[in-house]
């Protein structure tokens, strides 16, 4: 079975999407809500590490995928500064949290097809607060984009 | 005669649930003056808290020289608080009046005349419109504007200029109430009325310490609490209040902690059946995720984060649950608080859960700080849009272009009006490059003041400040307009429960001073704001024609003031709105249909996500909410982002005192309000105080991350580990700037806010106290309020009175008590007393 392979993929991404956070929390403290929320949910992705556990521990991860590590590696590794280095900021994050929301899906389908309630309710809980996340983002970007792109110094 | 600083609530009048609240009419004249003195009387209301109490002005000569309370007005039956009496026409007849607009020349204010000062300002706006656009300006005001300057400054903002940095201090004082009320109903509106409190059962203040912030409305529960059959009283507040002292459960939470409490309130009505499952099942949507979100949250486990008692939590679930008629009232502890929105919805939850809504007795009042804030919210120059529209609607946006005559994509519509925190933001990072601040002082009402005059003194940063004196803020601006005061201008505004007062001109502004809606169109009519059809956008001459442009704003939306007229609002009582066709004397309260306004439509906002403010957006609005249902919104506690620890070891909250009114512009200049809280103190627990070695009046030193206060200690009765300090003690009165013993409060405070209402954290903060000098006597505190000394201390503390200058006259029984809606104005009077169509 290659669920293996997506739980694998699903930690790994929750937990640097959890270090990504982090890391914009640190590197825009004079982003009051920012840097407040982001360690909210840094937190909450390593919720969502725990609340899988049991998952992983009936299907096995691979942790053979490496997807995340090299957004890591291209993104959020150091934080940008100023309205457009935010604003990029956000976007890498956007763009991990959309891989942690899609797996969650994938794996929400492999959890029906095998009938998993423990699974599923996993999901329904994780991949719900992803959804947050993303909305909270774009909430975020699309009150920064027009100063940043406008009239930022 | 009484003495209305040691007496603050006046005397006591008595009355029985579902009684009248009895008239008594204070009155306070200037010395040497009598009512034979008096030349005429105008209406007007107060504006020195959110109440909106009715008055008469008394006028003598060409001034203003006395006060009085309006017998026949349904808020406040007569009665005027110790502000109102001494601070009203007083704090606006000083003799350091702005009287002409002063302009920045080789860094020294100088004055001018108005050309040059509004040549000034239109000319750097002209150029920054053409170099950077829209987006570089930014205007801040108030929440003591009048209705009719709102929405001069909102047209100007939204359809001229065309930025979406528009904003008040109403973010201080109010934004968590309008926040709470669009999330659980849809759209802002208050649902109760003050006379629930004549018919209530039990009463729920959070947060809310009215006795001091609202001293009217607390008359009229101390009548309540004085007759035949009391309401109980369960109060929610860290200080040993006045509140606290009536209240029959006092639940001194840990400051940060509100919603562990509401949460676990909610368990517990929930676990007991309390609920009025038709209701529920009719008119709410959420229930099941309100269940999961409050299922950990026992008293047990709420009585350990919140520091109280678990059988207290239980009495006041109990006393809520099983009370036939409930009222709510919430202000600052809650809307200043971490996790403010979430906080108050629970409130709204509450009620919901248990069907108690729209019907005598059983309110919501989700309080104002100011008294024009609720206006402020309605005409759209804060974080909303005019009419309670929904930024998010296109239709709604077609709406205001289409009254304004003027391309949709003129009106910023992409994202919320930018709130007040990151306007200031954008100014320190210098993308906002004008600011435009009227009637409000930031350098001491914001937090972390060392930032705030850091970014008001940027030098790229041009700075118009409109105000009646030369505050904290002024003294930065590059140019200062002079402002008319109340008394001095015509317009109208609105209360915290719905109710609509016209305060007409009672005398002429000093020197060349002018109202703000003449500068807002002044400042239009220069920059040649047009429609398409290229008429002025601003054409209005003065406030009536401005008040009839609103009403067709406010057409058909829930604060519809299309059946109000000047004509109307003179004479009788104040009229809330709705007043419409459908609602002719306007309506006392909301909801008694259990139809809210949460059809996707007409809803003001498809509402967010508590936790992180994510926006809920259209799509999922609609397919989740059932039109006209209500929606019980909550969110998990998580705890404040400052807590103590071993090098700030203490919680620091702030707050009001009875006294004084935001940063004392007028108070400070009223002697018996000044005499009674003349400057800053910190109030200390006994066994805080004691363990630092700290007694009444040391000079304490209170330090937090950002910066310190040093101010004398009042050992008084508030909770252990927590400090509080009064927010109002700028430098205007000193030499302007800190200075060896900084008195602000909010050099401590911290920069965060609320996700959803962006409303800033004031009430949590972590700091350490210590000794740096001996008492040189008592510390300035009142000892009549929350700052009351501790019993051990009781005796060497002086009481505090007002003598001769605070005395007041109280006229019981002048009139029968008014009533809705037979004390409304069904047909207009004009001015020459003769009735005219509204």
């Amino acid at each position: 079975m290659n669920l293996s392979i997506y739980l694998g993929m699903l930690h790994q991404a929750e937990t640097t999407l959890a270090e990504s956070f982090r890391q914009v929390a640190s590197g825009h403290g004079a982003e009051p809500d920012v840097h407040f929320l982001c360690h909210t949910l840094a937190q909450q992705c390593e919720e969502h590490s725990r609340l899988l556990l049991p998952v992983v521990q009936r299907y096995g991860e691979d942790l053979s995928d490496s997807e995340p590590e090299r957004l890591h590696a291209e993104g959020l590794s150091t934080t940008r500064q100023g309205p457009v280095g935010l604003l990029r900021d956000l976007q890498d994050l956007y763009l991990l949290a959309s891989l942690v929301d899609v797996t969650w899906t994938m794996v929400k389908q492999a959890g029906s097809a095998l009938r998993d309630r423990e699974l599923l309710d996993v999901v329904a809980r994780c991949g719900g607060e992803t959804a947050v996340q993303l909305r909270w983002l774009q909430t975020r970007m699309k009150q920064a984009a027009p100063q940043a792109l406008l009239v930022a110094r | 005669m009484v003495d209305r600083i040691a007496g603050i609530w006046g005397t006591r009048t008595p009355y029985a649930k579902d009684g009248l609240w009895p008239v008594r009419v204070d009155q306070s004249l200037s010395e040497g003056v009598t009512e034979s003195d008096v030349d005429r009387w105008v209406q007007s209301a107060c504006v020195l808290c959110s109440n909106g109490c009715a008055c008469d002005i008394a006028v003598k000569g060409g001034a203003m020289v006395g006060i009085r309370g309006r017998a026949g007005d349904l808020v406040n039956h007569g009665r005027l608080g110790p502000k109102g009496l001494f601070a009203s026409w007083q704090g606006v007849s000083h003799r350091d009046r702005l009287q002409r607009p002063l302009i920045r020349e080789d860094g020294r204010l100088v004055e001018c005349d108005w050309d040059t000062a509004m040549n000034r300002i239109t000319e750097r706006s002209r150029q920054l419109l053409q170099e950077r656009g829209p987006l570089s300006h930014g205007f801040y005001t108030s929440g003591q504007l009048f209705l009719e300057e709102y929405y001069a400054l909102a047209v100007l903002g939204k359809a001229g200029i065309g930025t979406p940095h528009m904003d008040g201090n109403t973010r201080l004082c109010t934004a968590t109430a309008a926040a709470a009320l669009k999330e659980t109903f849809g759209a802002d509106g208050q649902p109760g009325t003050y006379a629930d409190i004549d018919s209530c059962d039990a009463m729920f203040l959070y947060g809310h310490n009215m006795a001091e912030t609202q001293t009217v409305l607390w008359s009229r529960v101390l009548d309540r609490i004085a007759g035949p059959d009391r309401p109980k009283i369960v109060c929610i507040d860290p200080r040993d209040t006045e509140v606290a002292r009536h209240s029959d459960v006092h639940l001194a939470v840990r400051p940060g902690t509100n919603l562990a409490l509401m949460n676990a309130l909610v368990h517990e009505v929930l676990a007991n059946g309390w609920l009025d499952a038709e209701y529920v099942n009719e008119h709410t949507v959420g229930l099941e995720e309100l269940k999961a979100t409050v299922e950990p949250w026992t008293a047990e486990a709420a009585a350990a984060v919140c520091d109280v008692s678990a059988a207290d939590i239980r009495e006041a679930a109990r006393i809520f649950g099983t009370s036939s008629r409930v009222l709510s009232t919430v202000l600052q502890g809650f809307y200043q608080s971490a996790q403010a929105t979430a906080a108050s919805c629970q409130v709204n939850n509450l009620h919901l859960l248990r069907g108690l809504l729209g019907r005598p007795g059983c309110g919501i009042l989700q309080m104002n700080g100011q008294p024009t804030a609720q206006n402020n919210r309605e005409c759209g120059a804060d974080g909303d849009l005019p009419g309670f529209r929904n930024w998010e609607n296109p239709d709604h946006i077609q709406e205001l272009a289409d009254l304004w005559d003027v391309d949709p994509l003129t009106i910023p519509h992409w994202a919320p009006p930018t709130h007040a925190m990151q306007i200031f933001r954008y100014a320190e990072q210098g993308s906002i490059e004008f600011l435009w601040i009227s009637a409000t002082n930031p350098a001491v009402s914001m937090p972390d003041l060392p930032r705030i005059r850091n970014i008001l003194a940027k030098p790229d940063l041009f700075l118009v400040v409109q105000d009646l004196y030369l505050t904290e803020t002024a003294q930065a601006a590059d140019v200062v307009l002079p402002a008319a005061g109340w008394g001095e201008k015509t317009g109208t505004f609105t209360n915290v429960n719905r109710t609509v007062h016209l305060s007409d001109k009672a005398v002429e502004p000093p020197g060349e001073a002018r109202s703000d809606l003449e500068i807002f169109l002044d400042y239009a009519r220069r920059m040649e704001f047009t429609t398409l059809q290229g008429d002025p956008l601003l054409p209005w001459t003065g406030p009536e024609d401005a008040f009839q442009a609103w009403k067709e704003c406010s057409r058909g939306r829930p604060c519809d003031y299309s059946g109000m007229s000047y004509d109307r609002l003179r004479g009788g009582s104040g009229i809330p709105w709705p007043c419409n066709d459908e609602n002719p004397d306007g309506r006392e309260r909301l909801y008694a249909d259990g139809v809210f306004p949460t059809d996707p439509n007409y809803c003001e906002s498809y509402g967010h996500d508590l936790l992180t403010g994510a926006t809920v957006g259209a799509e999922s609005f609609r397919a989740s909410v059932p039109r006209g249902r209500a929606i019980l919104k909550a969110a998990d506690y998580h705890p404040p982002h400052e807590e103590p620890d071993g090098e700030y070891p203490l919680r620091y909250t702030t707050g009001r005192t009875a006294y004084h009114f935001h940063t004392r512009t007028k108070t400070g200049r009223s002697r018996p309000l000044t005499q009674a809280a003349p400057s800053a103190w910190v109030e200390i627990g006994p066994d805080d105080a004691g363990r630092l070695g700290i007694r009444e009046g040391d000079l304490v030193r209170v330090t937090s991350r950002r910066g310190r206060i040093e101010v004398p200690a009042r050992v008084s009765d508030i909770r252990n580990g927590t400090v509080f300090a009064p927010f109002h003690y700028g430098y205007w009165d000193a030499d302007g700037a800190p200075g060896e013993h900084p008195t602000a409060a909010n050099e401590l405070t911290i920069t965060e806010w609320d996700p959803v209402s962006k409303q800033p954290v004031f009430k949590n903060a972590a700091v350490k106290v210590e000794k740096i000098a001996d008492a040189a006597g008592p510390a300035p505190a009142p000892t009549t309020t929350a700052s009351r000394p501790a019993a051990a201390g009781m005796k060497r503390v002086p009481p505090t009175t007002g003598g001769s200058g605070a005395e007041a006259t109280e006229l019981f029984n002048a009139a029968p008590p008014p009533r809705f809606p037979e004390s409304i104005n069904s047909v207009a009077i004009n001015r020459s007393g003769q009735e005219s169509r509204p």
